[in-house]
């Protein structure tokens, strides 16, 4: 990608950051931590990755997102909104009485969801019917799925896993965002799933590890996965919880929490700052 | 008169499932490692393209289910009651419930009459854990002739299913073509004195128990409701109305099934005395079905009994 594409992704991704710390300062309450880690992954994913179109939502050979990780639902709207899904403004109804902006995602109620999700372990067995069923259906499609590394303490998520690779579902790609915290605190400490990228290949999955703020590996990690034939791909990235929010990084209480209206404008103060430079 | 022919729902489900595979293309069947017993394996035999196994993960099975059925295809998952209803209830709850996604649970070996398995495999709470599901419609067909026309049924209707289908082969009883329609029941045997409604292999035995009674002078309505949701309200309240009493018989805790579904339609709507016939506040055991359904009072001779001490 050149350097003016992946300036204007950042810069993309700072506006979703933007919406994300909005949306749930709106709703006093929600989950920043982890749409901010999966910030740059949602910016790829909807600005360069997935065949989609804003303007026909439910068009059939689309590409298909599931946001197994449900709880980070500012990140994704935040992205789709920014994609054009729906207007930006609505961000801040987020959670609100007769909004569509569920807390956690509803695929019947918001433009751009493909599935509901909120329950871990189970976006990832969707997203893995969804790729099976393309495949029986003759769609080229891909599906991709996004999981908190929290998460994958489900036993559910090796389950749709051993799932996947069984049924040779290449046109899958799962994407693990380790941002190394959970709510009761590091995941190493609750619960630990690591060694992460070991357990994928046990799991048979094409395994890839990245940086996942780096754009550049983002892309070259997607044109990996869509090389890849015969097994689904894991990409696992290493990311930081509350990314680019000073104040939020790497601390396990922003898992759940939103900004008061101080945080709020420092967060968007230095959002803004980062934003100027990179426009500047 | 000859004897009735007898098959276990589960035959009629597999069977009705590969006969709707002919003309469907879109019909997809996920298993859990228990084709042969659910008898999907009918279907697979016909469609092997469209017969996929999950193995023993069944929560995996029923949101992989929900994914195929937010892609467009029609999702019939098969396992055992016990698993589909109970171990992953949360899955249908949030994966196929919530988002009302077209999926069709095809629960094999419902009730004690499982039984040599035992109580780990003896579900009677499933009626309870589906109905709770908003936008779930459940099933329990009485025989095979109803429980193809309900497969076939469940795959018209555009919405979840739960459809619960039995291990023991029981009498076949409808006529071939029946009419039937998801959330209508069907009055069976017309009676003054008490009313009383059935669903699954208990509406045998409430015919057989409505000719007992005949011979005791108690004139006895037998009502099969094969959709114990949504519950046909006017045909019960009906029957209510006109006969005064109400039986209620399933193969069923006698919590949050059927029985209860009726009582909170007639406590708020026509206060009418109930009795309920299923299984108590208890587990299932092991032993061969027939007499075990006797053991818990699941039988004809039973509802007879409880018929003449309420119509005293």
């Amino acid at each position: 990608m050149t350097e003016s594409e992946k300036k204007s992704l950042q810069i993309t991704a700072c506006k979703v950051r933007k919406g994300i710390v909005t949306a749930t300062h709106a709703a006093k309450s929600g989950h920043p931590g982890g749409s901010l880690s999966a910030a740059d992954m949602f910016t790829y994913l909807y600005f360069k990755e997935l065949n989609v179109d804003p303007a026909n939502p439910k068009w059939a050979d689309r590409d298909r997102f599931v946001l197994s990780k449900g709880h980070t639902a500012p990140g994704l709207y935040s992205t789709l909104a920014q994609r054009g899904f729906f207007p930006v403004e609505e961000l801040t109804t987020l959670r609100h009485i007769g909004a569509r902006l569920q807390g956690h995602p509803n695929m019947n109620e918001t433009p751009g969801v493909d599935m509901s999700t909120g329950s871990l372990g189970q976006g990832v067995s969707c997203a893995a019917g969804m790729a099976l069923s393309a495949k029986k259906m003759g769609k080229e499609l891909r599906v991709y799925t996004l999981l908190g590394d929290g998460e994958i303490e489900e036993g559910q998520v090796w389950e749709a896993l051993m799932f996947a690779h069984h049924h040779k579902l290449d046109n899958l790609c799962v994407i693990i965002d380790n941002n190394g915290l959970q709510i009761d605190g590091p995941i190493d400490e609750v619960m630990s799933p690591y060694p992460i990228v070991d357990k994928c290949k046990a799991f048979g999955l094409h395994t890839i590890e990245i940086n996942g703020h780096d754009f550049d590996q983002i892309e070259a990690a997607f044109a990996e996965a869509r090389a890849t034939k015969g097994v689904p791909t894991a990409i696992v990235m290493k990311t930081t919880k509350g990314k680019d929010v000073s104040y939020m990084e790497n601390k396990a209480g922003w898992h759940g929490k939103a900004p008061n209206d101080e945080e709020l404008e420092i967060a968007l103060k230095e959002l803004d700052a980062i934003q100027a430079e990179l426009e500047g | 008169m000859a004897e009735l022919k007898k098959i276990a729902t589960r035959d009629s489900y597999g069977n009705a499932l590969a006969e709707l595979g002919k003309e469907h293309e879109d019909l997809i069947v996920f298993d859990a490692d228990l084709s042969g017993a659910t008898k999907t394996s009918v279907f697979k035999k016909a469609f092997p393209d469209r017969h996929i196994n999950c193995g023993i993960a069944e929560g995996n099975m029923l949101a992989v289910a929900a994914g195929a059925a937010a892609m467009g295809l029609v999702p019939f998952a098969s396992t055992f009651a016990m698993f589909a209803a109970g171990r992953a209830f949360e899955q249908v709850r949030n994966s196929i419930g919530y988002p009302h996604l077209n999926v069709k649970i095809g629960a094999t070996h419902g009730g004690i009459s499982v039984g040599e398995d035992g109580a780990s495999h003896q579900c009677c709470e499933d009626f309870a854990t589906m109905r709770s599901i908003p936008g779930m419609v459940v099933m329990c067909p009485s025989d095979d002739v109803e429980a193809r026309a309900a497969v076939k049924a469940a795959y018209e209707y555009k919405g979840p299913v739960y459809l619960r289908f039995g291990r023991l082969a029981v009498p076949v009883f409808h006529e071939e073509g029946m009419k039937f329609e998801i959330g209508r029941g069907e009055v069976l045997h017309d009676g003054k004195d008490v009313a009383i409604i059935a669903t699954g292999l208990m509406t045998y035995e409430a015919l057989e128990a409505a000719k007992a009674l005949e011979e005791k002078g108690i004139s006895a309505r037998v009502i099969n409701l094969c959709t114990i949701k949504p519950l046909d309200a006017p045909l019960v309240l009906q029957a209510a109305q006109e006969c005064g009493k109400v039986i209620t018989c399933e193969e069923h805790s006698i919590i949050g099934g059927l029985g209860e579904a009726v009582c909170a339609l007639l406590s708020e709507n026509l206060p009418t005395p109930v009795r309920r016939i299923g299984v108590n506040d208890e587990f299932g055991h092991s032993g061969p079905a027939v007499p075990l359904l006797k053991q818990f009072g699941l039988c004809a001779e039973h509802i007879v009994e409880v018929a003449e001490d309420f119509c005293k």
